[in-house]
């Protein structure tokens, strides 16, 4: 059995920024990812991120990813890529996981899932990053092909460069609906509308301002009733719903589309951490079921942390940032500390704090802080 | 599709103005100066370190509007293509006798060429004038972010946001 | 439909193709993609049918967690395809219900 001091999760922003940290503090680290890239969500996110200057704001993902990735191979990290983690076992901290390739896979290599195998990795601690998951919605006809995930469309188009339809319907305008939108334009698609459920945008007006000036209707207070079609979606029926919710009666009309991408939210990705036996608690700021962590982003299993989307739904710079601090935190415990990690902490903390300012972000703040304030009761104590 | 749109998805005229960003009537007379269209307190401050001359601040905390000091800013359009909102636009009252310039990220492709006449958008999406493309920058410094300066009448410079892209 | 220009991602790259057979009819795929991806970009969409209903499915979610993606691929039924890359040669079939007989 292979055996490591720190198993990663998962190789997003937050889980190579974990991993980097332990490297960086002499832990032998290793970061499992089931993506045949290593990124997570960066791979596809074309446009230039939001945040400071320091989370590498104004970059795009993709390249925010790659440097990660050289950064994270250079500090000694072992990342391994189409690896899916499928079971930890508590006591022992066991990663079983399942790969074609135990060595470390660069970027520039072709996947293939021929040789695919068991492995078990012995980790003496474990940091879940896991990210997040896209909440689904119910309509009549939503299995149809041609309904999709946002992410799912977005995936398609800018790491496989196949537009999934023509005419699109987008069903969501929060920041992901809104970004998925205008790089569904960039790849040649027909917007046909953004509808939001809700009475106002969710997502940054910046974001909907462009979109709106390439064309596309934002409609506000509009639900979608169905989607239908022969085996396919050709067309939607979309209406205005009123302050409570119901549909204003007279208010529906047929759009003609052959694309529904569904951008309602994201959920914390917790499997893993639910068979890993952390507990978790409900929060609607955060996403939903979030574990349970302390300042440490230590979970109710004493050995296990989590950091980034699945701690919490929230943005690239803050997964940056509780990677960092779940990474720091990890290797403290294992006696392996650097001078300057207390002031390393605290800056990070503080960092944090400004990202989750302002009327955006401010519930995401109060929310950390419940959860957190749980996690110091309930987490192990160091 | 004919539906009017029930909340506006671009801010008005007014919320601009009362932006910090936004420049004076009178610094807008005087030649090349940025607008910038974001009014809203979200965690972001690449404009900030975009500019040489320290003329946009967000300061602390990151999720401050940028604030604008019209005098120092020189019209450069460096800032333009960084900002990830594409919310900065460059505008020039004074471009030519009776019409203005304004310059606007355009990550489409085609690109158009200059001395090209295209049509003008407005915030909406819906064509206003027609406008003649002056510049279409796009070094390597842009990041993949086309800077398109196109010449419209005066009066619609507040207004033109972008070009109609072919095909729509 | 494939994306061969791109504002920010430049000009679709050279990459080797393949060909792969979808229910008889020959395919031409990018070495490497997702079968999902190569037959999306022929215009497919429908990956399979349900066992009681008969209903049709496609991608939905695109990384392996639905299974709506589904078909029946060298013999083998439900596999991913989203997430399982082409290989030249290979034969995929829309799948019925489980994909065991009694087609
Ligand atoms: C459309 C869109 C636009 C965005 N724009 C911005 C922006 O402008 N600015 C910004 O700051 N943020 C933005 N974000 C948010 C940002 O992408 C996420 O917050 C961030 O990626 C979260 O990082 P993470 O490391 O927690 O998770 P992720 O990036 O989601 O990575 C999680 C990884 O874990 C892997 N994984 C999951 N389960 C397993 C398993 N069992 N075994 C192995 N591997 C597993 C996954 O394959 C994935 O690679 C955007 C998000 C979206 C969807
Ligand atoms: S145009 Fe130049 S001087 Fe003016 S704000 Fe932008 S970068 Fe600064
Ligand atoms: S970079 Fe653009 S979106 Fe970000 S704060 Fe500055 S103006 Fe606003
Ligand atoms: S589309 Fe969900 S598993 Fe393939």
């Amino acid at each position: 059995m292979r055996e490591v001091d720190l198993a990663v999760v998962g190789a997003g922003p937050a889980g190579l920024t974990a991993a980097i940290e332990g490297a960086k503090r002499g832990c032998r680290t290793v970061v499992l990812d089931m993506n045949p890239r290593p990124g997570g969500q960066l791979i596809k996110q074309i446009h230039r991120f939001f945040g400071s200057r320091e989370h590498r704001a104004g970059t795009r993902g993709i390249e925010i990813a790659d440097s990660l990735f050289h950064e994270a191979a250079s500090a000694g990290v072992e990342v391994m890529v189409e690896a899916e983690v499928y079971a930890i076992h508590d006591s022992t901290l066991e990663v079983v996981a399942q790969t074609n390739e135990d060595s470390l896979v660069l970027l520039s290599e072709e996947a293939t899932t021929s040789r695919s195998r068991p492995l078990s990795i012995a980790a003496r601690r474990i940091i879940l990053a896991t990210g997040g998951a896209e909440n689904a919605l119910n309509f009549a006809g939503w299995t149809l092909p041609g309904v999709m995930g946002a992410g799912a469309a977005q995936t398609m188009i800018n790491l496989w460069r196949v537009l999934p339809g023509k005419k699109i319907l987008m069903v969501g305008a929060g920041n992901v609906g809104l970004i998925i939108s205008y790089q569904l334009i960039q790849a040649g698609g027909e917007m046909v509308a953004v509808i939001e459920a809700t009475s106002r945008i969710g997502g940054y007006g910046v974001h909907a301002a462009k979109i709106s000036r390439a064309g596309v209707p934002i409609l506000t207070s509009h639900t979608i009733i169905s989607a239908s079609g022969e085996s396919r979606v050709e067309r939607a029926v979309i209406a205005k719903v009123d302050a409570s919710w119901r549909i204003v009666s007279g208010s529906e009309q047929e759009l003609e589309v052959d694309t529904i991408c569904i951008a309602v939210g994201l959920h914390p990705n917790a499997r893993l951490a639910s068979l890993a036996e952390c507990e978790l608690c409900y929060s609607p700021s955060l996403g939903g079921w979030v574990p349970i962590h302390n300042s440490r982003m230590e979970t109710t299993i004493s050995g296990i942390y989590i950091a980034g989307d699945l701690s919490g739904v929230e943005e690239a710079s803050t997964a940056l940032e509780e990677g960092r601090l779940a990474g720091i935190c990890a290797a403290a415990s294992l006696g392996k500390e650097r001078a300057g990690d207390y002031d390393d902490i605290k800056a990070i903390e503080g960092r944090l704090l400004g990202l989750r300012s302002g009327p955006f972000c401010q519930h995401r703040q109060d929310a950390k802080q419940e959860l957190i304030g749980i996690g110091e009761a309930q987490c192990p104590k160091q | 599709m004919s539906q009017a749109i029930e909340s506006p998805s671009y801010p008005s005229q007014q919320e601009l103005r009362n932006a910090p960003g936004y420049p004076s009537q009178k610094r807008l007379e005087k030649g090349p100066v940025v607008v910038i269209e974001c009014i809203e307190e979200i965690p972001c401050n690449p404009c900030e370190q975009a500019c040489p001359q320290h003329a946009i601040t967000i300061g602390e905390p990151i999720t401050n509007c940028p604030h604008l000091d019209e005098d120092k800013c020189i019209g450069c359009e460096l800032c333009v293509s960084q900002c990830p909102g594409l919310a900065i636009f460059l505008i020039d009252l004074t471009h030519s006798q009776g019409s203005a310039s304004v310059a606007f990220p355009h990550e489409y492709l085609p690109l158009p060429g200059k001395g090209q006449t295209v049509r003008a958008v407005n915030r909406a999406g819906e064509p206003i004038c027609s406008a003649t493309v002056v510049r279409v920058q796009n070094p390597k410094t842009n990041g993949q972010t086309p800077v398109v300066t196109v010449a419209v009448p005066r009066k619609y410079a507040t207004e033109v946001r972008g070009i109609l892209r072919p095909g729509r | 439909m494939r994306v061969v220009h791109h504002p920010i991602l430049g000009d679709l790259p050279k990459v080797r193709q393949v060909k792969i057979w979808v229910d008889g009819k020959e395919i031409t795929a990018h070495k490497g993609e997702p079968i999902a991806a190569a037959i999306a970009a022929a215009g497919i969409k429908i990956h399979r049918y349900t066992t009681k209903r008969e209903e049709p499915r496609g991608v939905f979610c695109g990384i392996g967690q639905c299974t709506d993606c589904v078909m029946i691929v060298n013999g083998v039924p439900n596999v991913r395809t989203c997430i399982t890359p082409v290989t030249e040669g290979i034969t995929v079939e829309t799948q019925h219900g489980a994909g065991r007989g009694g087609r």
